[in-house]
């Protein structure tokens, strides 16, 4: 470890979802080369040491792929940085004696667990509603019988990277879930494999998206400037269209 | 068709269909507008304005616009009320400015402005010619010396002046995200319709603004 560094947290700490929450501040001495995560770890060894309750915080994998890691990070989610997760967020991104405001997703869809953890449930209903294709089951079918362009492959692909982590709804000013759900939605039509159940799909997992409690869009681009994933906002252009086709499909 | 005012896409939609509406309508109020920059004492002018009022057809069209522009607002209002619901806690930082530009997500407050503007802008020169009320337009009192008459009161221009920011602003975002909504976006159209947008937002707010300026200062005569 290198030159270590000062850090003035204002955490967010909240008991539970029935509680309201307020702010504690904390100092921690940390490196440079630490992961923000990891901050937070040697900030939890403290409380420990003092007897205090630990901040609650998810976090799985530390890779920027599982989608757990969650803080707003100085009004941004996933902290300042462009195309990163928190967990891949590095101390060198602040300065010595900087003062760094932590807090969760704030969004009715995503009530608070406790501290910065919250209960994105209301995303895993969405897929449950229409985010699958349903093929029958038996040997693998010859891979080179169903040709697929690579432009096509590509953009399902490209969708595909969404990790469901739900910056796009903490970014967005109407905590809309347009971002997530467009991905998932342009995944699964651009392919084969989706597009039997496209008109169906889509309009289950809007009426979904809408029932949770997610807001409309606005197109202010907030949520794809912040998504770690870099998802463009043609996703949500893409939702639009299949929603708009199967309505006129009468689904 | 219930979706378009149950569903967060079809109420989008409404918006969108609307909007673009409004957009050609602006255009059309724009070019007649700009004839008054030929200086001739608004006859071109009121000669274009007189086939506006005169024509059934475009009667029939203003009904359609007036329609447009109340389900635009009534859609728009109860959009912004429901979207600000959706999040209780507010942010300690709002860190907005870092991914989105203030007038995106001022929608709302931008259009309450251009609303509040619009009563004044009909009551000055609609209500006077399509119902005479407190007087006529007739042909010793044009529409355009009505418009002379009311640009005389600074206070009228600069209520104007304000109107016409505001709009430039909502057509800023209102342009190109129309476009978002109904699902074009396109890696060659798409910056097409941007750079569209921002030349209609600029050009065509600064043309409206541009006649009670010169109005009050007297080099349109």
């Amino acid at each position: 470890m290198g030159n270590s560094m000062k850090i003035n947290l204002k955490v967010w700490r909240q008991k539970n979802q029935n509680t309201s929450g307020s702010f504690e501040t904390y100092s921690v001495e940390a490196s440079p080369d630490m992961s923000f995560l990891e901050m937070f770890d040697v900030l939890n060894e403290q409380l420990i040491e003092e007897g205090k309750e630990p901040v609650a915080f998810d976090h799985d994998c530390r890779e920027g792929i599982c989608g757990m890691c969650s803080m707003v990070i100085n009004g941004r989610p996933h902290g300042p940085k462009q195309g990163v997760t928190t967990c891949q967020l590095h101390m060198r991104s602040f300065k010595d004696g900087d003062t760094v405001v932590v807090e969760p997703w704030r969004s009715n869809a995503f009530p608070i667990v406790k501290d910065l953890s919250v209960d994105r449930g209301a995303f895993d209903r969405i897929i449950s509603s229409g985010g699958f294709v349903s093929v029958n089951t038996g040997s693998a079918v010859d891979a080179n019988s169903i040709l697929i362009p690579k432009e096509t492959a590509d953009t399902a692909f490209e969708a595909a990277t969404c990790i469901g982590c739900g910056a796009c709804v903490s970014a967005c000013k109407n905590a809309s879930a347009m971002l997530f759900v467009g991905a998932k939605v342009t995944q699964l039509s651009e392919l084969p494999q989706g597009k039997v159940e496209r008109e169906s799909r889509v309009v289950a997992m809007v009426n979904q998206m809408d029932a949770e409690g997610f807001g409309a869009c606005s197109n202010t681009g907030a949520c794809a400037a912040e998504c770690p994933k870099e998802i463009p906002l043609s996703v949500i252009a893409n939702l639009n269209r299949e929603y708009y086709k199967a309505k006129l499909n009468g689904k | 068709m219930s979706f378009l005012f149950s569903s967060s896409l079809g109420r989008k939609l409404v918006m969108a269909v609307t909007g673009v509406s409004l957009i050609a309508f602006l255009l059309v109020h724009c070019l007649i507008n700009a004839m008054v920059f030929f200086n001739d004492g608004g006859a071109t002018f009121n000669v274009a304005a007189e086939f506006m009022s005169a024509n059934w057809f475009i009667r029939t069209m203003e009904i359609g616009l007036f329609a447009g522009l109340l389900l635009h607002i009534a859609q728009g209002l109860w959009l912004v009320g429901d979207n600000q619901k959706k999040r209780k806690s507010r942010y300690q930082i709002n860190g907005g400015s870092a991914n989105s530009t203030w007038y995106s997500r001022s929608m709302g407050l931008l259009g309450t402005i251009i609303l509040i503007f619009l009563v004044l802008h009909l009551k000055h020169f609609w209500v006077v010619s399509r119902f005479e009320i407190p007087h006529g337009i007739t042909e010793e009192h044009t529409l355009f010396h009505e418009m002379i008459e009311i640009f005389e009161n600074p206070i009228a221009v600069i209520v104007y002046v304000l109107g016409c920011i505001s709009l430039s602003y909502h057509l800023l975002h209102g342009f190109s995200s129309a476009f978002q909504t109904l699902g074009v976006n396109h890696k060659s159209y798409t910056p097409l319709i941007k750079s569209l947008g921002v030349g209609f937002s600029i050009v065509v707010p600064l043309i409206f603004a541009a006649i009670p300026v010169v109005m009050h200062l007297g080099l349109i005569k």
